[in-house]
């Protein structure tokens, strides 16, 4: 690892990313939470009265109060009685049912379906879609803007190459389902032929890891909704999701022609639609990374994953790291580093495929008292040492309390991907972990020292300890000791327990009778709240059927070229809503019975009802060093 | 290493206490974590791949000596490798962990012996060659003979476990404490310019968390 630079102050990196991005750090650090920080709008934080109360500036008039339906543009709706979509990806094909996706992504759209939505199919019948990465994802990464898919459109090159693309594509696609027997027989002796197993390729195939290797040549392998491969620019497997990248070896090396083929300029974005598959390449140099997916995520979601993926490779190697290694030897095998991670990444895909978060870019918080949520934050805040950046309590993927140095920002991703990291490996209940990690959007060069470890045996409560400085593990476990002191002298520990009892809340509990379910993000603070899915969401694929319609609703509401601000959907089994203004986001999910008043009204509601708890949903008085 | 090293009496008499900065290293999965789980707290578990590294403490009262262990179990994987010398530094035992099912590791092991003897003399640290799982003896690739060999032209401690069916741990440990109680004599006997390392075990139980005391 020959990129530890932690000596250096990881704020004083010139590219250095410190509050992710674009400079707004005082807006930020007026807003209720700002501990972590997102693509804010300066002044757009929502309102809140305990703000108020506490003698803190009133924000703009922008904020929890009532919706005005008509206020900031039409309502995208479509009528019940008209060919109403009936699913995620079922636009212009009324009745196909939702969990039967559309096959094929080329389809011209009718615009019946969404009226309000003039040109909504701007895919049209591309097959090659090029998309600029930078209007993805993140502030740092999306300060470009966004071009329109015209502009993107045609380029000679890439039309001109059709032909060729479609062939090879169908060759990529007849090996993933498996329709050419061929080329299964050509898969096998890949499979058979004895690897010899370094000792870290080893750890896969002599370690329950939970994921039994999988034999590429069977149909189970095939049928897997997304597949994920990471190769390098020279072709070399570095990472697939099932199966291993040896046996894999000539799938890669389709993809690794088509990259190549497909590639113009660098960080772009590739995906080809057809035959029920999309596929999405992602390229950032060094890496590639490539998503088969039989989704319905649009390209931008399933390249958002890969960028994920991405992050999560660079949070265990640093960027820095990852060049110089490319840079010495172009065909480095980068799987001998990343041995003994494999289980981290398949963590992070399981958990994008479950977990709202990713999607809404921003953290669930425990839902907590906000007198017993200030103690904790305090008590943190007190067991602080020099090097300390970040202090971060949380409960399975929920923040409990963040404490920051002044001036420092967390940037959501960077805290999913601590997340991660600590739910996917069960080492850290056992004694007190010292590890070097790297926040790839806080600083891609170097390394922080993270001390992690759970406060007790049985309470789902890990604490971690973000420090500058290697060197200072005993300090840092002091901090923890002392913070442990503090929340027994305060004694909050009982009511803390009583809270870790009842992680969720019942979506029951804001008494409207046709809700079922929502998501709410206050954009200023990077936080969301969202009650449990229940019924009729239980079975695994209906509760990823919901937050497949809450992925199109968000893709359609943050469209680059035509971003809508209020959606209704009807549909068979549900009705949806979206709502997304400068300061917040909210979806939500309404039994397929109400009316379309009804919706608007319950919004109204509900809004109220997320006011009236915010102290308990949310953190509203982050603390600093 | 910021650690308050005093001279002080154990709180159960007038014994000498000691404290002692252990480190596993080794190849991956070889069971690092799974002997220092068993040593810490009497059992057995799948365990993930350690992140980093994972420090726990234990403490042993002995008839001649209470004695605190600083446990450092590092992560085998290879992105680890290169801060691996910030955990075993200042260490005053090491045990090379192989995996008796897997030549490998084996080899491994004594490339981790030539870089400690590059940072360390004899006679500052205590290593010991661990051959673990076994348990595993039909699928046994390095015999006992060839781990002894090696362990005693190069003047190691040597010990075959088991974290799995629970064999030697225990006696590994106490080997090692043996070892260091000894040398701590002979120090004591010849006039040493280092003084004795002792700690006040009231004074520095930061790290509870993990000690069965
Ligand atoms: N049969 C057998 N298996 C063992 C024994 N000790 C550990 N294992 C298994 O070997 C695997 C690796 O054990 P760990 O203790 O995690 O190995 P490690 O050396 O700490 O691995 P890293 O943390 O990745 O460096 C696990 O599946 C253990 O259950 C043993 O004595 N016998
Ligand atoms: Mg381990």
């Amino acid at each position: 690892m020959a990129a530890d630079v932690h000596k250096k102050k990881s704020w004083e990196v010139p590219n250095g990313s410190l509050a992710p991005g674009d400079g707004q750090h005082t807006e930020r650090s007026e807003s209720p939470t700002p501990g972590l920080a997102q693509g804010t709008e300066p002044g757009m934080e929502h309102s809140s009265p305990r703000r108020e109360a506490r003698g803190g500036k009133s924000s703009s008039s922008c904020g929890l109060g009532p919706p005005q339906p008509c206020g900031r543009g039409r309502w995208a709706h479509s009528s019940p009685a008209g060919p109403a979509p009936t699913g995620c990806c079922g636009m212009g094909r009324g009745g196909r049912s939702p969990l039967h996706p559309s096959p094929s992504m080329g389809d011209t759209r009718t615009d019946a379906a969404w009226p309000v939505v003039p040109g909504a199919g701007q895919e049209g019948a591309m097959f090659v879609h090029t998309r600029s990465y930078e209007d993805l994802t993140s502030p740092e990464d999306g300060a470009a803007a966004a071009r329109s898919p015209e502009e993107r459109r045609g380029e000679p090159a890439e039309q001109s190459s059709m032909e060729q693309i479609s062939k090879d594509f169908s060759e990529l696609s007849t090996q993933l389902t498996g329709m050419a027997l061929d080329l299964e027989e050509e898969m096998r002796p890949g499979k058979e032929g004895k690897l010899e197993p370094s000792p870290q390729t080893a750890r896969r195939d002599s370690v329950l890891s939970g994921k039994e290797e999988e034999d590429v040549t069977m149909d189970a392998w095939r049928l897997h909704r997304k597949h994920v491969f990471v190769l390098s620019e020279a072709g070399k497997p570095v990472y697939s999701r099932y199966g291993s990248e040896e046996a894999l070896s000539s799938t890669m090396g389709v993809m690794m022609a088509l990259v190549s083929f497909l590639e113009a300029e660098k960080n772009a974005i590739r995906s080809i639609h057809a035959d029920g598959y999309k596929v999405v390449f992602v390229r950032r140099s060094p890496l590639v990374l490539v998503a088969v997916a039989r989704t319905r995520q649009s390209e931008q979601e399933i390249a958002h994953e890969l960028l994920y993926i991405y992050y999560q490779i660079l949070s265990l190697l640093t960027w820095t790291q990852l060049n110089h290694i490319f840079q010495q030897k172009q065909n480095y095998d980068l799987r001998r580093l990343l041995a003994g991670s494999e289980r981290i990444t398949d963590n992070l895909l399981d958990l994008m495929a479950h977990d709202p978060s990713f999607l809404m870019g921003a953290v669930r918080c425990l839902p907590l008292a906000a007198s017993v949520r200030d103690a904790v934050s305090s008590s943190l805040q007190q067991a602080k040492a020099k090097s300390l950046v970040f202090s971060i309590l949380l409960s399975g993927n929920q923040l409990v309390s963040l404490v920051r140095k002044k001036d420092q920002f967390l940037h959501p991703i960077d805290l999913h991907l601590l997340f991660n990291l600590i739910s996917s490996s069960s080492s850290f209940r056992e004694g007190e972990a010292w590890t070097p990690i790297c926040l790839p959007k806080f600083n891609s060069s170097g390394f922080f020292h993270a001390h992690i470890s759970y406060l007790e045996q049985e309470m789902d409560l890990c604490l971690l300890l973000v420090s500058t400085d290697r060197e200072d593990f005993f300090t840092v476990s002091d901090c923890k000791r002392r913070f442990q002191e503090r929340l027994r002298r305060r004694g909050v520990q009982h009511a803390l327990q009583e809270a870790l009892r009842t992680p969720f809340y019942s979506v029951a509990q804001v008494g409207i009778p046709d809700l079922r379910h929502f998501i709410y993000k206050s954009k200023s603070s990077g936080l969301f709240t969202s009650p449990e899915i229940e019924a009729p969401y239980v079975q695994e694929e209906e509760k990823e059927r919901l937050l497949g319609l809450y992925q199109y609703l968000h893709s359609r509401a943050h469209n680059s070229s035509r971003p809508l601000k209020n959606i209704y959907f009807t549909g068979p089994r549900e009705n949806l809503l979206a709502w997304v203004t400068n300061a917040f986001e909210l979806y939500v999910c309404y039994s397929p019975l109400g009316t379309k008043a009804g919706a608007i009204n319950a919004v109204n509601k509900l809004m109220k009802w997320i006011r009236k708890e915010e102290d308990r949903l949310f953190i509203l008085t982050p603390q600093t060093y | 290493m910021a650690q308050t090293v005093t001279l002080g009496t154990s709180p159960e008499g007038p014994r000498p206490s000691y404290m002692y900065k252990v480190v596993l290293l080794g190849s991956m999965s070889v069971g690092k974590s799974s002997l220092a789980y068993r040593y810490v707290k009497s059992d057995f578990r799948e365990l993930l791949p350690t992140v980093g590294c994972s420090f726990f403490t234990q403490i042993l009262n002995l008839e001649e000596a209470t004695v605190k262990f600083e446990i450092w179990d590092t992560a085998g994987q290879e992105k680890y490798q290169s801060v691996c010398h910030l955990y075993y530094r200042d260490a005053h035992a090491a045990l090379l962990v192989y995996d008796i099912a897997n030549k490998q590791t084996f080899s491994r092991a004594k490339l981790w012996l030539e870089e400690l003897e590059k940072k360390f003399l004899p006679d500052e640290i205590v290593i010991a060659l661990v051959g673990n799982k076994t348990d595993l003896a039909a699928e046994r690739e390095v015999t006992t003979e060839e781990g002894e060999d090696f362990a005693r032209t190069k003047g190691l401690l040597f010990m075959e476990t088991s974290a799995k069916s629970n064999h030697q741990v225990n006696d590994l440990f106490m080997a090692i404490v043996q070892e260091l109680l000894r040398r701590e004599k002979e120090k004591a006997s010849k006039p040493s310019p280092h003084g004795k390392v002792t700690v006040d075990l009231r004074a520095s139980s930061t790290s509870t968390g993990c000690c069965r005391s």
